[in-house]
């Protein structure tokens, strides 16, 4: 592509961020602090579960170079904070509930003074008796985290059913069954939480921080410390990583309750890594248990799924997380009965939050090792009964509703068919070495895009025409890396006839951008790129309009738009952009629209409560996963040699993005398969460093193909879906199901480490072949 | 204490404390702030740099080791960003969020230094100690190969 040649939709054309993130620019919040800010920070309580009896803060404030030593007498507002439900504390003020709660917020001029006051600041916790699972908090006189809540320790509980329920299972020929869990899992991105905050002359606070919703947060951080909204800019620049960690609060109330008190000096905060680990949200940890049932020729015909997720003390997002997981229980097939069971329950746990894949990942980690048993009771292949029962356009799902997209589960399953790697899957097997074991497993997926019926999913863009010709783009939902921004510009480009030069982006700015909606939930482009379709093609009507007009042109169709110019085709004349920009007004320039997406109607025999949180989805991306593996029978050491993702996530904008989103998830995914385990003991992390808590590295990741099956979505930016999830899914099933290929044993967690795999491959030799 | 070193070609004189640790002084005195921190632990390689040519961990090192020492940043690399690494990364497709980039390219500058043609297994190899969260690796690796062949001159990936 050369530099002048506009942008265009369905090529991989280099990330805007790219260059920039390679020469190092200033692009994230961390370096954009002023010269002199302030230090901020956070004495956390350090105990699971305590009543705050005092909090005493004068030693604290006695050391030289601290500015201010708050607590929740400092917090003004609701001192409440939370997506759904506000339970969480700023700062704790009668309960402690877990280890990372805030106790005081300490603001210093230097780092040594911050360490200092922090280490002298005297909180009078009371230890109390915590509740460390899920058991001990629905049992009979637990006491309650939330006495306000009216469903006790139960956050949120429901249930969905299809066909005749649980009575379905008559219909079946055989069934299967099979328990499982998974842990929680850590974020960890490499940048940390953190941002910087400032109190202007006019008595607001601009905060620039590193954050997935900065317009939400403007409205939480608002309540929480009793501000006008009005009072407060929230910037989000590039994030280094997010992945749910950032879908809601983290530094963003201490930092504008530190500005509040800092005499309108610049004040910031950064978690370290441990800090990070402790006080951040988890992937909830998960059990589930499956029922699948059949008819002998292969139908399925029944599913029934209990998913159990331990929510820690905080909603953060828990009702999401448990509406996706138990939509997607019953896995991307045709299944004519169906019950779906759900809880989420408070504990004094780490906070379970959002996570790509949001609850999806849990029980697709089930439900595909319950197909895979299926298949080979019935004496199936495993490919052949996933195709057989794959879920088509018009189908009713599992979980009872009309599946109106598009749909290409089937294509990306045959793409598996007939790739190399699965057609020459025996022959890789038998060409295992001594003491090793070779197995090849499959899984299906499917992933919901965007919010649901009930919160609306709306995005607001806006572009302008700028005096000089070119065009600025404003962004109103946040990158976290995903390279949302980027494709902003290669549609507006496109629509607009430009080269990338010629666009600019203002990266989301409660000032300056509109909102839009959170950065997550796959929904990111998909539901922006049609806002964002809309303000393009409004513009290029005005632009081209009033160069008719001053052309006295016989119509519109007499007049294009190139790069830089309008050109009069009759005549051949142009007039650069900044000639006609300067004909218009700033009104005229600006164009803006706002785009809902489309809802399901159906879903009413769900709970009111699973309905209120999202259920079901309108848009789906699918996709078919493969992974070889291979394991030591003396070590129980498993790698992944290979693995093959084919997504169906609709239309393609930038191949190379979404090969990223894939590539990305998959490795994720496979961190939870293999090696990623949050340890919790007694409500406290053990593995709050990255030297304990293991995420893949580059020898860890196999090669990953990706393969797309690019089926057009009529409501989607140019035919796309949402893709920043799925692929996460995939893993944990399919390694699952190799291993069980490779030695015929499955274990009942996550992830598969060599003392589990070696325990189970001694224990092996009793009971059918899994 | 006074430190004389170079820093990205050019000589560079700083009075620091002695155990001020370097990616502080790289970040906030010297105002460079492409390198990053992510665990000032030692574990993720985000903070790398090079120091006489070799990469180190600059969350792991104080202001007195670079005494005498050539320091690269990540802004060092290329006056322009046209380093074959810095340009590999962006056509391939190596830069999500980009917060691990600038540890990973001095990394694999340091690989590239020492091993001009590795294939995809020694390119693994070099840079796992470099973790990246968003990329799943395999697009970093494709970048290094294309950056060696591009130096090396032979065709990218050519190598299993
Ligand atoms: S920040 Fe230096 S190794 Fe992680
Ligand atoms: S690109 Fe985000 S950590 Fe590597």
């Amino acid at each position: 592509m050369t530099p002048s040649e506009p942008l265009r939709i369905g090529v991989a054309v280099p990330r805007a961020d790219a260059g920039p993130k390679t020469r190092g620019d200033p692009l994230f919040a961390a370096d954009t602090v002023p010269a002199g800010a302030l230090w901020a920070g956070v004495r956390r309580a350090d105990v699971v579960r305590a009543r705050v009896a005092a909090v005493r803060t004068d030693r604290a404030a006695a050391v030289e170079g601290v500015v201010a030593v708050l607590t929740h007498r400092d917090v003004k507002g609701t001192n409440r904070q939370g997506v759904i439900r506000r339970d969480q504390p700023v700062l704790v003020d009668e309960v402690v509930r877990h280890a990372g709660d805030a106790v005081a917020l300490v603001v210093a001029t230097t780092p040594e003074a911050l360490t200092r006051a922090l280490s002298l600041v005297e909180a009078d916790l009371e230890p109390l008796p915590p509740l460390l699972d899920v058991e001990s908090a629905l049992s009979e006189g637990a006491p309650l985290l939330h006495p306000d809540h009216l469903g006790g320790n139960v956050l949120l509980e429901g249930t969905l059913t299809a066909g005749s329920g649980a009575a379905g299972e008559a219909e079946c020929d055989e069934t299967v069954e099979l328990a499982f869990a998974t842990p929680r899992q850590e974020h960890a991105y490499l940048e940390t939480e953190n941002g910087w905050a400032v109190e202007t002359a006019d008595g607001r606070v601009e905060l620039t921080c590193s954050t997935q919703t900065p317009y939400r947060d403007r409205m939480e951080v608002a309540e929480a410390l009793g501000l006008d909204p009005s009072r407060l800019r929230i910037s989000a620049p590039y994030l280094g990583g997010g992945f749910g960690g950032k879908d809601g609060i983290t530094v963003q109330t201490f930092l504008v309750l530190a500005a509040l008190h800092a005499g309108g000096r610049p004040v910031r905060m950064r978690w370290g890594r441990e800090e990070s680990i402790v006080s951040g949200t988890k992937r909830h940890a998960a059990r589930m248990s499956v029922r699948l049932g059949a008819r002998a020729n292969g139908t399925l015909r029944f599913a029934s799924a209990d998913l159990r997720l331990d929510k820690g003390p905080y909603d953060h997002l828990g009702g999401a997380v448990l509406e996706l997981g138990m939509e997607h229980a019953t896995g991307p097939y045709r299944v004519s009965h169906s019950v779906v069971t759900g809880r989420a329950v408070y504990t004094d746990n780490p906070i379970g939050g959002a996570f790509r894949g949001f609850g999806v990942t849990q029980v697709t980690a089930a439900v595909e090792q319950a197909v895979d048993l299926l298949a080979n009771r019935l004496g199936i292949d495993r490919l052949e009964f996933r195709r057989r029962n794959a879920l088509r356009r018009g189908d009713v799902t599992g979980t009872g509703f009309t599946l109106l997209c598009s749909v290409g589960l089937a294509d990306c399953l045959d793409e598996v068919a007939r790739h190399p790697l699965w057609t020459g899957r025996e022959e890789w097997k038998s060409a295992a070495g001594p003491f090793k074991r070779r197995g090849a497993g499959l899984a299906a997926l499917w992933h919901g895009t965007g919010y649901g019926p009930v919160v609306p999913d709306v995005a607001n863009a806006k572009v302008e025409l700028l005096p000089d010709g070119r065009f600025r783009v404003f962004c109103g939902v946040a990158d976290m890396g995903q390279g949302n921004v980027s494709t902003n510009s290669q549609i507006a480009g496109a629509l607009l006839g430009q080269p990338a030069g010629a666009v600019e982006l203002v990266l989301p700015d409660t000032d300056r951008t509109l909102p839009s909606g959170s950065s997550a939930g796959s929904r990111t482009t998909y539901s922006f790129g049609q806002a964002l379709d809309g303000a393009a093609r409004l513009l290029r009507e005005r632009i081209v309009a009033r160069a008719a007009d001053l052309w006295m042109a016989r119509g519109v169709e007499e007049v294009a738009l190139v790069p830089g110019a309008v050109r009069h085709l009759p005549t051949g004349r142009e007039i650069p952009l900044s000639r006609l920009a300067s004909a218009m007004g700033e009104p005229e320039r600006v164009a803006v629209h706002r785009w809902r997406a489309p809802v399901a109607a159906d879903g009413q025999r769900a709970s009111e409560t699973i309905r209120l949180h999202g259920f079901p989805h309108r848009v789906f991306a699918f996709g078919a996963h493969l992974a070889l593996v291979e394991v030591d029978e003396l070590t129980g050491q498993l790698e992944v040699d290979r693995y093959l993702a084919v997504t169906d996530c609709g239309a393609l904008v930038n191949p190379q993005l979404a090969a990223q989103q894939v590539q990305g998830a998959v490795a994720q995914g496979l961190g939870l398969a293999l090696s990623e385990e949050l340890v919790v003991e007694g409500g406290r992390i053990e593995t709050s460093s990255l030297r304990t808590y293991l995420v893949p590295t580059s020898v860890d990741v196999p090669e990953i193909e990706t393969l797309f099956v690019p089926v057009h979505e009529e409501t989607g930016p140019f035919g796309l879906k949402g893709v920043g999830e799925i692929a996460v899914n995939g893993p944990v099933p399919a390694v699952a199901n190799a291993l069980a290929d490779a030695c015929g044993i499955r274990l009942p967690r996550a992830p598969f480490t060599p003392e589990r795999i070696l325990a189970a491959l001694r224990g092996r030799g009793n009971g059918e072949a899994p | 204490m006074r430190i004389d070193f170079v820093l990205n070609g050019s000589p560079a004189v700083l009075d620091v404390p002695p155990d001020r640790r370097v990616v502080d002084l790289l970040r906030e005195e010297l105002g460079l702030r492409g390198t990053k921190e992510a665990c000032g632990a030692g574990d993720c390689g985000a903070c790398t740099i090079l120091v006489d040519g070799e990469s180190r961990l600059s969350c792991l090192m104080l202001a007195a080791q670079l005494q005498g020492r050539a320091v690269t940043t990540v802004e060092g690399l290329s006056p322009d960003g046209s380093h074959p690494l810095q340009e590999a990364f962006a056509a391939h497709g190596a830069v999500q969020c980009g917060y691990c980039t600038p540890g990973m390219l001095l990394a694999a500058a340091d690989l590239l230094s020492r091993d001009p043609d590795p294939d995809r297994d020694a390119i693994r190899e070099g840079l796992s100690g470099n973790l990246c969260r968003c990329t799943g690796y395999v697009k970093i690796v494709d970048a290094v190969a294309a950056a060696s062949a591009a130096t090396v001159g032979a065709p990218a990936g050519r190598k299993r």
